[in-house]
């Protein structure tokens, strides 16, 4: 026990020695939990529209005063033709080509029907979906009032109608980012774990100080718990510092299931201690430990189901995430943040991040050897 | 018993596709309380040595055994009785003085106080800096701190890779003199060294070269061993004149040895010749070999060895 605790002294020395460390542990994930949800936004605004009316008449008049008035579009431009129309697409100044076609209005009356012709550049894959998506709603909308003033109904319907109604549970206005703030804390504490033990173990390596341990007499055991606790700690110093963050900037709220994040933590980071360990094991300096520490975050992050819904994942994609432990993070905390979640519900992630736990710490102490 | 027993030692490193042997059968052993110095070039394979004797690195074939510790059965009783100096200072340099001495002590299950008698003649000091960290520390106050913190915890044998390797020439003098009274206390020690003139501080050594031992013996004996005539000649234009000799008969070896030139010969020098070379101002005189005309003669042999196979 003396010698564990020696070891972290060193360690806490090293640690408070180092203001490069102490920055990035604690001031950049603030600064980038601060920054990240802004830039991580889903909300689509200001989509540039382009609209050809070779109409004139009251009824495109009125189209595009509803959709000018919704907010979500910006009428950079009306064009005279077609042609002209897509000329600003290609320079990239409009996102969105909407089209009446000649005699629209008198169409409609004659004929009972007219089509719209509607363009999307689809450089810019979500903004050209959402877009493309708010139009159509817009112009349904247009549609059933079209149909309401000029059709005389008849006194019942002659075929009935569905209705579909929404209502949001649990995020009720569709907050980005409370679904975001949690998933990108997650992600901090994944990077902080694995990038800081993986370093602070293959510098020993680079320095030469791992040699003058190995001939020691020191427990691998020891050495090892003297490398981990202090990330370890220091984990749950930045996430209560993030979520403190997301309370005071967000003002979300996690208080009533703060415990449950702890707990889910604890045994979390052990596990991405463990991948740490790893990395610094089959890595021999501080070059390589970051590029393979990196090669893991980039899979971790992108199939976390932070940025992309996991369910929209192929079923092989889905099978992959099941060995990402951020996933499960990610989803645990929206859990408990979004839907206050209680124990009986994370119980099975408490489960499988001890399985992970167990297998990411052993190998890396199997791999961990005092001798070549 | 001795102190370090090692026998058929082999070892080969993977260099891509090439197998590098960096030991080709190594046999050597320590006395208890001996100074043995491997004296040879860099890439000889004097830190494999000492990497296997620490328990560091397996060998391929061979055994080795330290106060009857098997290298690689007993490296847990081992590591104990062991203090081992990489040639790469390896301390912490964020930490200080004070704290890398507590650390290594404690790791080692004791204390500075208990053992402070094995290294207070080093620690005084390096006292008054205490508190400095050790990575702003000058080399040879780097070296000091090194051996204490392999000495802390009182080990039988010392393990000491190029120790003095880029220290200025009156720390090494310090350095070894420090060595000889640690000896005092009972200590053995192995060092290796690049430095010829190292080797006649040790009570033992071996000729490294190429993973392979030329030469075991008391640096006396070592020298001793050498029975050709050795000349040391001085010349103002040492290139020309090194050319000419080299086309005698008479010559075995000559090379350039500080100011002057060493000419080792086969047969002794005829008065004649004497008075021939000093017409052309170059002045010859009969001295007695060093270490590294040894060493640099029984290289060549090797040499000449390996171009006849």
């Amino acid at each position: 026990m003396k010698m564990l605790r020696f070891l972290l002294e060193k360690e806490f020395h090293q640690i408070r020695r180092n203001p490069a460390i102490l920055r990035m542990m604690f001031i950049m994930p603030i600064i980038q939990l601060i920054v990240l949800p802004f830039a991580a936004n889903y909300e689509v605004k200001d989509v540039k529209l382009v609209i050809v009316d070779n109409d004139h008449s009251s009824l495109s008049r009125e189209s595009i005063q509803t959709i000018t008035a919704s907010g979500y579009f910006q009428l950079v431009k009306m064009a005279s033709s077609y042609n002209e129309a897509l000329g600003w697409i290609e320079s990239d100044e409009a996102d969105l080509i909407l089209e009446f076609p000649n005699k629209a209005e008198e169409m409609l009356i004659r004929e009972d029907q007219i089509s719209i012709y509607l363009a999307v550049n689809a450089i810019n894959g979500m903004k050209a979906n959402i877009g493309a998506s708010y139009l159509q709603q817009i112009l349904s909308k247009i549609n059933a009032n079209v149909r309401e003033q000029w059709i005389t109904l008849p006194r019942y319907l002659p075929e009935p109608i569905i209705e579909v109604k929404k209502s949001f549970w649990y995020n009720r206005f569709m907050d980005y980012k409370l679904f975001m703030v949690p998933g990108i804390l997650t992600l901090l504490l994944t990077m902080i774990g694995s990038f800081l033990a993986s370093l602070n173990i293959v510098r020993e390596k680079e320095i030469g100080t791992i040699e003058q341990i190995n001939v020691t007499p020191i427990p691998k055991g020891i050495f090892i718990a003297g490398k981990l606790i202090p990330f370890w700690l220091m984990s749950q110093i930045v996430l209560g510092l993030g979520l403190l963050v997301a309370r005071v900037i967000y003002g979300i709220e996690s208080w009533p299931v703060l415990a449950w994040i702890y707990l889910f933590n604890s045994i979390y980071m052990l596990a991405i201690l463990g991948l740490g360990l790893f990395i610094s094991t089959i890595t021999a300096n501080q070059q390589q430990a970051v590029l393979v520490s990196f090669f893991f975050m980039m899979v971790f992050i992108l199939m976390s189901g932070l940025y992309t819904s996991i369910d929209a994942m192929p079923y092989w994609a889905r099978l992959v995430t099941m060995f990402n432990p951020v996933s499960y993070y990610v989803e645990l905390m929206r859990m408990l943040i979004i839907k206050r979640s209680g124990l009986h519900d994370i119980l099975p992630f408490l489960w499988i991040m001890i399985l992970f736990a167990i297998f990411t710490l052993s190998i890396a102490v199997l791999n961990y050897k005092k001798r070549v | 018993m001795n102190a370090i027993a090692v026998q058929g030692l082999k070892k080969s490193y993977l260099q891509g596709k090439e197998t590098i042997s960096a030991l080709k059968g190594i046999d050597f052993s320590v006395h208890q309380n001996e100074l043995f110095g491997l004296i040879g070039p860099d890439g000889a394979g004097k830190t494999s040595i000492f990497r296997i004797l620490t328990s560091l690195l397996l060998a391929d074939e061979g055994e080795a055994s330290v106060f009857g510790l098997d290298v690689v059965k007993d490296f847990r009783a081992l590591r104990k009785i062991i203090g081992y100096m990489p040639g790469k200072f390896s301390l912490y340099q964020d930490l200080t003085i004070q704290e890398n001495l507590e650390f290594f002590a404690t790791i080692f299950e004791t204390t500075i106080d208990q053992n402070y008698d094995m290294i207070r003649d080093i620690y005084v000091m390096l006292e008054p800096f205490k508190n400095r960290r050790a990575g702003k520390l000058s080399g040879g106050m780097k070296q000091k701190l090194a051996l204490c913190c392999a000495l802390i915890h009182k080990p039988k044998i010392l393990f000491l890779d190029e120790p003095t390797t880029g220290v200025d020439a009156v720390s090494r003098k310090e350095f070894w003199a420090t060595l000889k009274t640690i000896q005092q206390l009972g200590i053995s020690i192995l060092v290796s060294t690049p430095y010829m003139d190292e080797a006649i501080l040790c009570d033992r050594v071996a000729l490294i070269q190429n993973g392979e031992i030329l030469g075991l013996n008391t640096p006396e004996g070592i020298i001793d061993s050498f029975d050709r005539p050795l000349y040391e000649v001085f010349t103002n234009d040492k290139f020309s004149t090194l050319q000419q000799l080299r086309k005698l008969d008479i010559t075995d070896k000559i090379y350039p040895f500080g100011e002057s030139l060493h000419w080792i010969t086969n047969n002794n020098i005829e008065e004649k010749l004497i008075s021939e070379l000093q017409k052309r101002k170059i002045s010859i005189r009969f001295i007695r070999a060093g270490i590294e005309d040894v060493f640099i003669h029984k290289m060549s042999i090797k040499e000449h060895e390996a171009e006849l196979h």
